[in-house]
């Protein structure tokens, strides 16, 4: 697998004269191209501040970011990196740019110059791959959060991007919105085979990830697989981080003998995994 | 009630109105007020609203909508009426009471003047009410074009214009909130003379500036993501087309001008 974003020991001040801590400081991470990474840490633990790092709207003040090789602070790929990393943000109505949905996902591809005939395949094809196709010519401020999300995600798309940042997509939606939203971004990540990274304050969109990084105070506190990362739940409650219940009951039976699954966060699946685990003991 | 705002709204629709290049409509549009400002007699005139009365018809945008379009300048249609029913001098005189004179060629003027700025209002309306706010600055931007070798920012100012537009139903929606938010701690935004009235507004007016500089800085951002560079290099998904209709309403066009301009040369 080919490494499809690359930091090395990148740092990031907003005020480089001020004495303060730096936003994040000395991250060095690769990641691997067709991959679902999450990314969970406290507010302001960095998360927003790294990720605008890869696709050069913020630029290390130390260290370096390459995106595919490229590096960000070469002021003459930048449009090559934008295009190749493509960023949702936490509020719908201030990513959207036009007043008709069809419009709006025109937008990037407009933006690079692409022949019209083709920018309309485009944006019909990445209105169908986020299932928004039958709303393209309604106004976005009509519709729900959920749908607003998708038709950001659609906009990228059309862009042909290898990689999606989404920057707290959920944070804003209601459950319905929030569970549209996530399932659109795995899809995309299976059948497309586009890298997505997930910066999330919900651990219950992280358990379908290939990798989970939990941030803490600017830098990398636990990088791992999911299951990895929520065995090590007090680690995760240090840093102000809420582990789910489930979780915490499981690992305790887990130090007493049960071989349980973490990734059963709700109340539901955690019993049905006692259950069976109680089950088995008996017989 | 902040939503019901009509001027300037557009009403979707298929018909040969709708259809026109939104550049054919702007020049019409023009063309239409420069003719009615020639049109100095009834037989033009009646010639100028004939025309209006086509278009409104073929657009098929209902007579209710334009009057409730009309009805915010109705003070400044009374207001022009009366004005020149009074300054008007001439030779009938049939009213005249204290500083009041009336003469018939005043209230020839003030319905001359009534119908004129009737014609020129409804005119406007049935540009904006048939032709999508975004099509417009696309015609706009096309239209302006050659500016653009006077160094004149034409993109920008497009760009400027039609991100306005779209953000207008989202600061109407936030407005309400944040009205909605004040009200229930008790803010009064209805009662009160003059004063009073314009400093309740400031509690709604401060969240809603800071509020919309924060959509600012996120939108700029969000556009600089999805390669947005300015004007140059750019290409258009809904290129616009001149065809045959086009055409054929600009020459109306043409020929309404130079019949109003003939019908005004023999002094009809
Ligand atoms: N534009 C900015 N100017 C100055 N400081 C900033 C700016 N944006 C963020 N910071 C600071 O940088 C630090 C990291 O912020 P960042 O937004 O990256 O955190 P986050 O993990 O995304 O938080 P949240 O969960 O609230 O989104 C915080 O201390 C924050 O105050
Ligand atoms: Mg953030």
């Amino acid at each position: 697998m080919s490494i499809i974003i690359k930091t090395e020991h990148l740092s990031h001040s907003y005020d480089i004269n001020s004495k303060d801590e730096p936003a994040v400081r000395d991250i060095s991470l690769e990641i691997e191209e067709g991959s679902f990474v999450a990314i969970l840490g406290h507010n302001g633990s960095g998360k927003s501040t790294l990720a605008k790092h890869f696709n050069a709207i913020l630029l290390p003040t130390g260290g370096k970011a390459y995106v595919l090789g490229m590096d960000t602070s070469d002021e003459s790929l930048t449009i090559e990196i934008r295009k190749t990393v493509g960023m949702v943000f936490q509020n719908p109505d201030n990513q959207i740019v036009a007043n008709v949905v069809e419009d709006d996902v025109a937008f990037g591809p407009e933006n690079i110059g692409i022949p019209s005939g083709e920018i309309r395949q485009r944006v019909d094809e990445a209105l169908k791959s986020v299932g928004m196709y039958k709303y393209r010519e309604h106004a976005p401020h009509l519709l729900s959060g959920g749908q607003k999300q998708r038709v950001a995600i659609a906009g990228l798309i059309a862009m042909r991007p290898r990689c999606l940042v989404l920057d707290e997509p959920t944070a804003m939606l209601d459950p319905i919105g929030r569970s549209e939203v996530i399932d659109t971004i795995k899809k995309l990540n299976r059948e497309q085979g586009i890298t997505v990274i997930l910066i999330t304050h919900h651990m219950g969109e992280t358990i379908d990830a290939d990798r989970l990084i939990v941030m803490s105070d600017g830098g990398v506190l636990i990088d791992g697989k999911p299951k990895e990362v929520f065995a090590q739940a007090e680690r995760i409650e240090s840093v102000g981080l809420t582990v789910p219940d489930t979780t915490k009951l499981l690992n305790a039976l887990n130090r007493h003998g049960f071989g349980l699954p973490l990734d059963a966060l709700s109340v539901e699946d955690c019993a049905e995994a006692i259950y069976r685990a109680v089950k088995k003991e008996t017989n | 009630m902040l939503k019901d705002i009509t001027l300037g709204q557009y009403f979707p629709g298929d018909t040969v109105i709708h259809s026109l290049d939104p550049r054919t409509k702007l020049i019409m549009t023009v063309v239409y007020i420069v003719v009615l400002f020639i049109a100095g007699s009834w037989v033009s005139y009646g010639l100028v609203a004939a025309f209006l009365v086509l278009c409104v018809a073929l657009s098929k945008i209902r007579l209710k909508t334009i009057l409730s379009g009309l009805k915010p300048l109705i003070l400044i249609m009374v207001l022009t009426g009366i004005l020149n029913l009074f300054y008007q001098k001439g030779e009938r005189l049939l009213v005249d009471w204290w500083i009041f004179h009336i003469y018939l060629e005043g209230i020839v003027k003030a319905f001359f003047m009534i119908t004129r700025i009737l014609l020129l209002i409804t005119g406007t309306l049935l540009l904006t009410y048939t032709t999508a706010p975004i099509r417009l600055t696309d015609g706009l931007e096309s239209l302006m074009n050659p500016l653009k070798k006077l160094r004149v920012p034409v993109h920008e100012l497009a760009m400027m214009m039609s991100i306005a537009l779209r953000f207008i139903p989202t600061l109407i929606e936030e407005t309400d909130k944040i009205m909605s938010a004040q009200k229930a701690r008790g803010a009064d935004f209805d009662s009160g003379g003059l004063m009073r009235k314009a400093k309740s507004l400031l509690p709604l007016l401060i969240p809603l500036f800071v509020g919309a500089f924060r959509r600012a800085d996120e939108l700029a951002v969000a556009m600089e993501s999805r390669c947005y560079h300015g004007g140059q290099g750019r290409t258009r998904m809904k290129q616009l087309v001149m065809s045959a209709r086009d055409w054929t309403a600009l020459s109306a066009g043409a020929l309404l001008t130079a019949a109003v301009i003939t019908l005004d040369a023999f002094g009809l």
